[in-house]
């Protein structure tokens, strides 16, 4: 469904994509981790053309990925995005910030979108906060809100950018809650993350990234329980056991 | 102190004529110069290059000259190329232009002070240019830009005196007339410069208004 072809991407001088070939099928939940400044944020921003890529092919359901086309637009709703620092619109409560797409971008009825957002609220547990704005919610609330908004666009996958990585650590566990639901229902999800206990029981496959080009990949048990390359080894080993 | 009281009340109704012009120059060139501003400001926030530049190169223009010789050019030199205005088209058509170049930079600062995340977020919706523009930016810059928006209020309600270097017979030219058949300057210009300041203050009490609405965020 998302598939990448020897994507490569350079910040100036700075090559932090040096080849990146990955497929993501209908239905599966891939995992990308890595050390910071690895690549897999830009992998994510590259997909849905948030970032342009200097050479290779992104393609989504067959469509090039090309953020100056008008095709762009297409992709992005059906390839949503759940961002680490949730990028909620401030200025709209929980429920216009779900609706706000389908609205505006879809152009879809007005009652038929309300009745999705305030469900789709309900599936994230927040059915009673529709009306209160996002600085008043906890973070944890308003990534929740954030796929709300991401699902609301009925979109056939979901980026998630370290959708934990700006939370409290008691938050985190309502988030991933969602997110797991997501994937038993068969979402297809690509989750850049450094939650190795998520990826391990979540996920159905995992990719080691590190400077910019995958190190190793595979079936999420095997690469996080028995790693094969030294680089991985000592990726989890410092992620795992920090002291 | 008898005589400023006399004076006032014998003056009183013939300046609120000029206060009544003085209004009308004042929203006129605000309205103009807000529609102005945020054309240039579009212009300059669009990404496109030879509209930005343009955009960068009026607003350098117009800054560069001062009100009154704009006022001039388009009241004594307009009609020498076909254009006849009248003093007050003239007066609003000039100081609306003048003040076009700092709303534009005023609206520019507000919006390039929203977080990029949010222009992300909107387009990760599928949300174009302008969509984003007024679905998220804009609504998010108009909290930033009102207080300064407040304080250009209070100087375009001043700078409207300028418009009497062209015949408008506004709040200050009143006063002066006034003046010189009368030479009771005292009274006459204690007269104006109060008049201007209860025009202020409301304006001024605005501005508040809007600074603490902003901090609140």
């Amino acid at each position: 469904m998302i598939e990448l072809s020897d994507v490569h991407k350079s910040f100036g001088k700075v090559e932090v994509l040096k080849g990146i070939t990955a497929s993501v099928e209908k239905g599966e939940v891939v995992c990308i981790i890595g050390p910071s400044g690895s690549g897999k944020s830009t992998i994510l921003r590259c997909i849905n053309g948030l970032e342009s890529y200097d050479r290779g092919e992104i393609s989504v359901e067959g469509l090039r990925v090309d953020r100056d086309a008008p095709s762009i637009v297409n992709i992005r709703t059906q390839v949503s995005m759940v961002f680490q620092r949730f990028n909620l619109f401030p200025h709209r409560t929980a429920l216009e910030n779900v609706i706000e797409g389908p609205l505006f971008v879809k152009k879809e009825p007005r009652a038929q979108v309300l009745e999705r957002g305030r469900a789709l609220l309900a599936q994230v547990g927040l059915a009673e906060k529709a009306d209160a704005h996002p600085p008043q919610l906890s973070g944890g609330q308003q990534q929740r809100v954030a796929i709300a908004r991401a699902l609301a666009m009925q979109p056939k996958a979901i980026l998630f950018d370290e959708p934990t990585s700006a939370l409290d650590p008691e938050l985190v566990g309502d988030v991933l809650g969602v997110m797991r639901k997501l994937a038993d229902d068969g979402m297809t999800m690509v989750v850049v993350t450094h939650e190795m206990g998520f990826a391990r029981d979540v996920a159905d496959r995992v990719l080691f990234i590190d400077g910019g080009v995958i190190v190793e990949q595979g079936p999420a048990k095997s690469v996080l329980n028995q790693p094969q390359h030294a680089r991985t080894q000592d990726f989890l080993r410092r992620v795992l056991h920090p002291l | 102190m008898k005589g400023f009281w006399r004076d006032a009340v014998e003056f009183f109704p013939i300046l609120l004529n000029g206060v009544a012009l003085t209004i009308i120059v004042t929203i006129g060139s605000l309205l103009l110069s807000t529609v102005l501003g945020l054309v240039w400001a579009m212009m300059r926030v669009s990404g496109i290059k030879a509209l930005s530049m343009l955009s960068a190169s009026l607003i350098n223009v117009i800054r560069g000259i001062p009100i009154i010789v704009l006022l001039f050019y388009l009241y004594f030199v307009m009609p020498d190329l076909g254009v006849t205005l009248s003093a007050l088209q003239a007066a609003i058509l000039g100081l609306g232009i003048a003040y076009s170049a700092y709303q534009a930079e005023n609206f520019r600062a507000g919006i390039e002070a929203i977080d990029k995340g949010q222009i992300e977020a909107a387009q990760s919706i599928g949300m174009g240019w302008w969509l984003t523009m007024r679905r998220v930016v804009l609504p998010q810059a108009v909290r930033i830009v009102l207080p300064p928006y407040g304080n250009v209020m209070i100087m375009m309600l001043k700078d409207s005196s300028q418009a009497s270097t062209i015949t408008v017979a506004e709040l200050a030219l009143q006063g002066k007339l006034i003046a010189s058949s009368t030479f009771k300057n005292t009274s006459v210009f204690t007269l104006v410069a109060l008049m201007y300041l209860t025009m202020s203050i409301p304006l001024i009490l605005l501005v508040r208004h809007f600074e603490k609405r902003a901090g609140k965020r």
